[in-house]
């Protein structure tokens, strides 16, 4: 991989992460501007990956109704949707009460919340595979799980006022907290190392390269 | 006949005179339940900012707390050079401070704080002139600095250990082990590899991560010749990926194989694009599952629709609140900082390995300090913790 492929890359990269850590600990007013400018760029970038977005939905499902693919009346109605979606939206903007507003309040909102409630049963049977007691573990999560699903509803207080919901309030304050307090250090870490190898372009995977 | 102003006055006199007397008893009643003002206003500059702001303080009226004068809040005015004063804030009351922004840098500014009750105003405290100043170094931020300090030396000295020949064990890695397998078996089955980098953005870290995994599943598929599929969540994550894919291919010298399509953008909606790789589960029913990236509550959907078609899935995300949906469904799981060590894992390359290794000893520091604080908290010590906020 050459100048244009890699070296520039590596190089804006070096200079964008020096220049925005060393603005973190320079309040000045240009720094701000700076920042500012950096924030505008970022979304400017965001709204131009969005014509990347729609070229790469029209070209997948422009060929599949094309070469009458076995998904094709799935791509005919994809576009479809698209294209009204964009030209009501355009054309009569997204104010409440608008087309594009009454799609989205009666259309996309029903089938987002539809998707979102499969949760409800995938759930049920990702528990029903779990809590199989096979090793000790698996035995320990179950026994969490019993105790969070009593103390959740009204029957755990019922069983035992005291015991149940204080179990609980233990086991989220401490084992559970400290728990994750240990990956997210682990996490934060890892961030600050990555970030730094691929500031200092040790880390150069993300452009293809070994 | 006019009569003389003495005689007007002797009939009319000692009223009027009782009448303002009057008067004068009510205004100084009236004034008695005035509150008294704050005192002790100082007006200074903010520090650690950009020259926009001064910080007022003082000290609360007497009657801030009870009484029957009992103040109901302040009032903070600017006093302009010349023309009237205005009123920039309405702090409650016990409230000790105020700061004033969006100021010109240089400009003098003055300023009067008046305590309010239900009978008035108080008499105004006066502070100023101040003028803000911008500094160029945040003081705030001394204690981030001296971690990046501290993190970035730890990690070059192992980096130049590395280098120079020591060995650096790294423990094994259950999921990192095994992506060739799976991806063999998806070879042997004859069956497509779905590859998921996520749902955050090409800014994330674990996003940077993903694609890297990418790129060595990818060298794998072209080596074997198997279908790989990549949908996106963003567009530029599909750029960023194509790229990573198509370069895979010419390096394993098949760049025939490579198809753009393979990897392509679906929706940026979260649950549209979980129900969109639903979907390709089910139709392409691909051998080998691999979700690497940032992963919100659509987790549970993709895993679980994975594990009914009966796929090897290994996931790895730095979501804390997904790791236990990847646990449960998948058959390996990357946690947080695995996923970050997967390029030096995989790649043995000295320079990663070292940086790992670099990041141990600082998780080494932490506990120490966590211990540390620990055991000063048990004494008291409140200075310790205090080291550790940022501005």
């Amino acid at each position: 991989m050459g100048l244009v492929r890699l070296r520039i890359p590596l190089a804006i990269t070096f200079v964008a992460g020096v220049v925005l850590i060393v603005q973190f600990f320079i309040p000045s007013h240009p720094s701000m501007k700076l920042y500012a400018a950096s924030q505008a760029w970022l979304r400017i970038i965001g709204a131009f990956a969005a014509v990347l977005g729609v070229g790469s939905i029209l070209k997948t499902h422009l060929e599949r109704v094309q070469r009458a693919h076995q998904q094709w009346p799935f791509s005919t109605l994809t576009l479809a949707g698209l294209f009204v979606t964009a030209t009501l939206g355009i054309g009569w903007g997204v104010q409440p009460d608008s087309p594009a507003d009454w799609i989205f309040k009666n259309i996309y909102t029903p089938l987002d919340a539809t998707i979102f409630s499969l949760l409800a049963f995938y759930v049920a049977t990702a528990a029903y595979r779990t809590f199989r007691v096979r090793t000790m573990e698996a035995g320990l999560l179950l026994t969490g799980a019993v105790l969070v699903m009593f103390g959740r509803v009204a029957l755990g207080e019922m069983i035992q006022p005291h015991l149940v919901p204080q179990s609980l309030e233990w086991l989220f304050t401490f084992p559970a907290a400290a728990a994750k307090r240990g990956i997210l250090l682990g996490i934060v870490l890892g961030v600050t190392a990555t970030s730094l190898r691929i500031i200092l372009g040790i880390e150069r995977g993300y452009l293809g390269a070994e | 006949m006019v009569r003389p102003t003495s005689i007007r006055w002797k009939r009319g006199g000692p009223t009027l005179a009782l009448i303002v007397a009057l008067a004068m008893c009510a205004v100084a009643w009236g004034q008695g339940q005035l509150p008294r003002p704050p005192s002790s206003l100082q007006v200074v500059d903010t520090p650690n900012d950009d020259g926009t702001s001064l910080t007022l303080a003082w000290d609360k009226s007497p009657d801030d707390g009870a009484g029957a004068r009992n103040v109901t809040g302040y009032a903070v005015f600017r006093v302009p050079p010349r023309g009237k004063r205005v009123l920039i804030g309405r702090p409650p009351a016990g409230a000790t401070g105020f700061a004033d922004v969006k100021l010109k840098a240089g400009q003098a500014y003055s300023y009067e704080v008046e305590a309010l009750s239900a009978a008035g105003p108080s008499a105004a405290a006066v502070g100023g002139p101040a003028a803000p100043t911008e500094q160029w170094y945040h003081r705030g931020r001394t204690n981030v600095l001296v971690g990046i300090v501290i993190v970035f030396g730890l990690v070059a000295f192992n980096i130049l250990r590395a280098q120079r020949g020591a060995q650096l064990y790294v423990r094994p890695i259950a999921g990192l082990e095994a992506v060739d397998d799976a991806v063999g078996r998806a070879t042997e089955m004859g069956r497509a590899i779905l590859y998921v980098p996520g749902l955050t953005g090409i800014s994330d870290i674990a996003t940077i991560m993903g694609m890297i995994i990418l790129g060595r599943v990818a060298r794998r598929t072209a080596e074997y010749e198997t279908k790989l599929l990549v949908p996106c969540n963003d567009p530029i994550v599909m750029s960023a990926a194509r790229e990573i894919v198509h370069e895979a291919y010419l390096e394993q010298g098949k760049p025939d194989l490579f198809d753009p399509d393979s990897v392509y953008f679906v929706t940026d909606a979260q649950f549209g694009y979980a129900a969109a790789v639903g979907g390709l589960m089910v139709r392409e029913r691909p051998a080998a599952n691999f979700f690497m990236g940032g992963f919100f509550a659509e987790s549970l959907i993709l895993a679980e629709t994975g594990a009914a078609i009966g796929a090897i899935q290994i996931a790895g995300t730095d979501q804390d609140t997904q790791l236990p949906f990847f646990i449960t469904a998948c058959d390996y799981t990357l946690m947080g900082e695995e996923l970050y060590a997967a390029t030096a894992y995989l790649s043995q390359q000295p320079r990663l390995l070292g940086s790992l290794k670099g990041q141990d000893w600082c998780k080494i520091v932490i506990m120490a300090l966590v211990l540390t604080g620990a055991v000063l908290a048990l004494f008291g010590a409140a200075w310790f913790r205090a080291l550790f906020q940022v501005q």
